[in-house]
């Protein structure tokens, strides 16, 4: 049972993590001299760093805005686990933390599918994805699992 | 009280009351320097603070209404001698930080300052402009002696027009028509004699085709309307739970009621007694 409510937590905790590294770190497109992401364009030449922030655009503007959300419904549905790992009767389901993580792995989904199809808007054709984008692929999949397991888990003891 | 002291100093074709002084050729004598401010600041403040210090502890000893209004009404006093005193800080000038306009549209460079001394008739405005990555700037705008001047032989001839009024010490310019050539450091300087000490501020314009999005603007959008509908949604739920309760509870209490009349009519059941 202890071991069920651990497992539960860090595949919770992992989502949030890969979230959080997902959107900072600037590696969503590299090529061998720049490396860009949601916030700036990070390019080195000779060793110099030289980060400008990213031109406005709109689509760019809405991935930003859906993978904040996604962070913060996934910090909600962390909380709510616990409020309701005290206060649920037996026999309970999570339901709200089920909604919460699965709205989280929704809007990383959408998200990540709009960075892949406008990305050549403000990308050039030679970049390729970097890790950072291919983590929010991962985090999306690792959301929805610990959803769907908070829907169907019913609480014991 | 600093006028008179000025009429008795004399000075070349002194005449009653203010005004323009006439010099040795006839022509208007530049102003003479206005007697040391200190010995004018110091008396309206050292009079309001010699009737408070007297009359506070008559008035305080005192009680009732006329006296509290009484003390109002002389700290009111005080504070305006007080404020109405010189002081010797320097004009502080205020323009925007950065324009953004689209080509070929109108600007208006707003450019106003604040001085402890009254604005006098001999305030100036100046504007000059320094365009992007050049090192030299250029006067485009001057207005002295109550008149503008406005450039006529340098990039904004017939395009520049003065639209501030230096009664309200306000000195903005507006530029019509703008191009990409337009983008610049406009940086504006103003006078008002005696309280020339000032900084220039300056204000950066920049040009576009279209007006861009700021950055943030659609991401902050976006999540506050989420966020919004989420904390929409739970009040609602609590409000539902919150009414259906409440229906509960009359529902329940109803059918008590019924089953009791002497519930209904308590004060007959009383007289009854």
């Amino acid at each position: 049972m202890l071991i069920l409510l651990c497992g539960i937590i860090f595949l919770h905790v992992a989502a949030i993590a890969l979230l959080f590294v997902s959107t900072i770190v600037s590696a969503w497109t590299v090529n061998p001299t720049s490396s860009g992401d949601l916030w700036v364009n990070c390019t080195s030449s000779n060793g110099a760093y030289n980060c400008e922030t990213l031109e406005t655009g709109v689509w760019i503007q809405v991935v930003q805005a859906l993978m904040i959300l996604s962070i913060i419904f996934s910090f909600l549905s962390l909380f709510l686990f616990f409020c309701q790992l005290f206060t649920l009767q037996k026999g309970g389901r999570f339901f709200l933390t089920g909604t919460f993580q699965i709205l989280a792995s929704l809007f990383v989904m959408s998200g990540a599918i709009i960075y892949t199809i406008m990305s050549p808007e403000w990308t050039a054709p030679s970049d390729s994805f970097g890790f950072a984008y291919i983590l929010a692929w991962v985090a999306f999949p690792l959301a929805f699992i610990s959803g769907l397991i908070y829907v169907i888990l019913r609480k014991r003891e | 009280m600093e006028e008179e002291e000025w009429n008795n100093k004399g000075g070349p074709g002194a005449g009653p009351g203010s005004g323009v002084w006439l010099g040795i050729n006839g022509y208007p004598a530049p102003r003479a320097p206005r007697p040391h401010s200190l010995h004018s600041s110091v008396s309206p403040a050292l009079l309001s603070s010699l009737i408070l210090l007297v009359s506070a502890p008559a008035l305080a000893a005192r009680r009732g209404r006329q006296t509290e209004a009484m003390l109002t009404l002389l700290v009111l006093t005080a504070a305006v001698l007080l404020g109405a005193a010189p002081r010797s800080d320097a004009i502080v000038i205020y323009t925007g930080w950065e324009r953004h306009a689209l080509v070929g549209s109108d600007v208006r460079l707003s450019c106003s300052f604040f001085s402890w001394r009254w604005t006098s008739e001999d305030v100036t405005f100046s504007w000059s402009y320094r365009p992007d990555g050049a090192r030299d700037s250029i006067s485009i705008f001057h207005y002295t002696g109550g008149a503008p001047y406005v450039d006529n032989k340098g990039p904004f001839r017939e395009r520049l027009e003065f639209v501030g009024n230096p009664a309200r010490r306000d000195g903005s310019i507006l530029i019509r028509n703008l191009d990409f050539n337009d983008n610049g450091t406009f940086t504006c300087d103003a006078k008002n004699p005696p309280d020339i000490v000032g900084r220039p501020s300056s204000v950066r314009l920049l040009v576009f085709e279209k007006v861009p999005i700021q950055a943030g603007v659609i991401t902050g959008a976006i999540i506050g309307v989420v966020l919004g509908l989420l904390i929409l949604v739970v009040a609602i739920y609590y409000l539902m739970r919150f009414l259906v309760a409440r229906r509960v509870f009359n529902l329940s209490v109803r059918p008590a009621l019924q089953s009791n009349p002497a519930l209904h009519y308590p004060i007959h059941s009383l007289r009854a007694k």
